[in-house]
């Protein structure tokens, strides 16, 4: 199957400095696959690469080395770009045009018929909550609300693909819970969304697969649930009015007691702990089941293993270079 | 060719909204009160004067309208970042720069068609009742069709300067623009002085650079038939034609140029 979004090698270097300029690596050697049909969180702190990734697929810059693809196509293909929508981080658009002529504007670009447009530029802005406000003029806009705007154009051709950069960023909770349904709804649809954050609880929300990306290196990739980490680490088992005797008479099996509140307990089994052998265990001594979680790794505990590692790695090799 | 037409007249709209126009208010108020003050002030001498007026201030409104707007056309979108979501759309950088350049060329037509409209209606207002014996001392008739010459003339002089300011545009600051339009702007009025450098300077170098500079700097003196047209001197249709072309070659020269800068661009 094709993938929607390919990139091989993708690398990007900056020149920094005026009088004696040096190139800065944005971005190294980064090959990530997205599949039709994903929605892709691309994840890593603040200057990790990101937006410079995000960049290189809209061509707003050019790599170093490396090729990127989106649907099969060089991402320079003007033909693909009415196949795609894109916000950018923190988007700014002409403030002295009203949200909806911005959107009549955009939808010209892609050659949308002028009934087409009168039905789908009123439609979008309905879908993302964009009121009477879309008769003012967009300087006199909140940063949320220009963000439903940024949301909308990127909507506005429904398109295959759509890239996303911090779409969270500047919202309430209200415009970040009516993203995330938006979202739900694109994949639903069967749409590829690729978008950038570093909130890691949309992410792990939202995202089929993730890519960590710290220092302009990936530092890991994959489905959520195929992660190593992701593995179940162990089980907890919430039990109460279970008797003291048989408390003690568990203990050697199980690596941790944990007393909740009065006659209730948490219970900490290793992964192969045979939970539902000591369930079955206690409730035939009279306990009642609370509740039984397997513990994992939180998606948060992995970015900040992850891109710690990557930055010691980073750390040494700078050191190694100096030493040179 | 779409694209072009969509950016152009987006140019166009952020013109009206900026209120580009109410350059043409004073241009009214400088052209309705410079006529009743000449003719008070003058005998015999105001039409010719209202029509020098006009057209330089023609050219001088216009002047301000092509670098002011045009530094900015390219240079604000990159600035602000409103060219990210533009340039995510199917809009080729090429067809964004060309677009800039005829939406302002398209503010600079309607300026300078209303100063126009707005020049014949005065002169027709001062040439009212004068008697066919007055009129016939006059240079020029008022109303004189030459006068389509100097002012397309100024338009084509116009056109030049946005290729510049948008050529300025493409890779530097507004600031910079400015002072590199306007400065080739100037440089450009004594640009034929470049040609008979031999006749001021004896240094082989300094006259080949003298005459490098002369084929490579616009000639901006040869759009100025003003004077020529306000005393009744013939302009022939063959040099209005010659030197639009002239301009033409210039204009696609540094819109190529623009092209080439801006396509190579990283947007940080």
């Amino acid at each position: 199957m094709q993938a929607a979004i390919r990139t091989h090698d993708l690398t990007k270097d900056y020149q920094v400095g005026f009088w004696r300029p040096r190139p800065y690596r944005a971005l190294d050697g980064l090959s990530i696959e997205v599949a039709p049909g994903d929605v892709f969180g691309f994840l890593g702190p603040n200057g990790a690469g990101k937006t410079t990734t995000l960049k290189l697929l809209m061509q707003l810059v050019f790599p170093t080395s490396g090729t990127a693809e989106i649907l099969g196509r060089p991402v320079g293909d003007v033909a693909v770009r009415r196949r795609i929508g894109y916000l950018p981080e923190n988007p700014y658009f002409y403030d002295h045009l009203t949200a909806e002529e911005l959107l009549h504007y955009y939808a010209r670009l892609f050659r949308m018929a002028a009934a087409d447009r009168a039905r789908r530029v009123p439609a979008i802005l309905d879908r993302l909550g964009v009121g009477a406000e879309r008769r003012m003029q967009l300087r006199k806009f909140s940063k949320g609300m220009l963000q439903r705007v940024g949301l909308a154009q990127a909507l506005l051709n429904d398109p295959e693909v759509v890239f996303l950069d911090e779409p969270m960023s500047g919202l309430d909770p209200l415009g970040r819970r009516d993203v995330r349904s938006l979202m739900l709804e694109l994949r639903d649809q069967g749409r590829t969304i690729f978008f950038s954050s570093h909130i890691l609880s949309d992410a792990e929300a939202l995202c089929s697969r993730v890519a960590i990306v710290a220092k302009g290196r990936l530092a890991a990739a994959g489905r959520l649930t195929d992660l190593q980490e992701f593995a179940v680490h162990g089980w907890e088992l919430v039990v109460s009015r279970v008797p003291a005797a048989v408390l003690d008479g568990v203990r050697s099996r199980v690596r941790r007691i944990t007393a909740i509140t009065g006659d209730r307990f948490a219970i900490d089994l290793p992964a192969d702990g045979r939970p539902e052998q000591l369930l079955a265990e206690l409730m035939s001594a009279g306990a009642t089941l609370v509740a039984l979680n397997p513990v994992r790794e939180t998606l948060e505990d992995l970015f900040v293993r992850r891109v710690a590692a990557v930055g010691e790695g980073a750390r040494g090799s700078e050191e190694t270079h100096a030493r040179r | 060719m779409h694209a072009v037409r969509c950016v152009a007249v987006a140019v166009f709209r952020e013109s009206v909204r900026d209120r580009v126009f109410y350059n043409l208010v004073l241009f009214a108020v400088l052209l309705v009160g410079g006529s009743i003050l000449i003719g008070q002030l003058t005998a015999g001498q105001d039409v010719k004067i209202i029509k020098d007026l006009a057209l330089t201030a023609t050219s001088v409104f216009g002047l301000f309208v092509a670098i002011f707007v045009g530094i900015n056309l390219v240079s604000k979108e990159v600035d602000r970042r409103s060219i990210y979501p533009l340039l995510a759309k199917p809009v080729r950088r090429s067809e964004f720069i060309v677009g800039k350049f005829f939406g302002l060329l398209l503010t600079l037509l309607v300026n300078v068609v209303v100063m126009t409209v707005a020049l014949y209606a005065v002169l027709f207002y001062l040439s009212r009742g004068v008697p066919p014996n007055v009129q016939q001392a006059w240079d020029a008739p008022a109303l004189d069709p030459a006068l389509l010459k100097a002012i397309a003339l100024i338009y084509v002089d116009l056109s030049v300067v946005t290729a510049l300011a948008v050529f300025f545009s493409s890779y530097s600051s507004p600031m910079l623009s400015a002072a590199f339009t306007l400065g080739l702007y100037l440089v450009g009025q004594f640009n034929a002085d470049l040609k008979r450098f031999d006749q001021i300077v004896s240094s082989p170098v300094a006259i080949a650079i003298g005459k490098a500079c002369y084929y490579v700097l616009p000639d901006f003196a040869r759009f100025d038939v003003k004077l020529a047209v306000v005393h009744g001197l013939p302009v022939s249709a063959g040099y209005v034609a010659y030197t639009a072309l002239y301009a033409a070659v210039y204009i696609v020269a540094l819109l190529l140029g623009a092209i080439l800068i801006f396509s190579r661009r990283d947007f940080k």
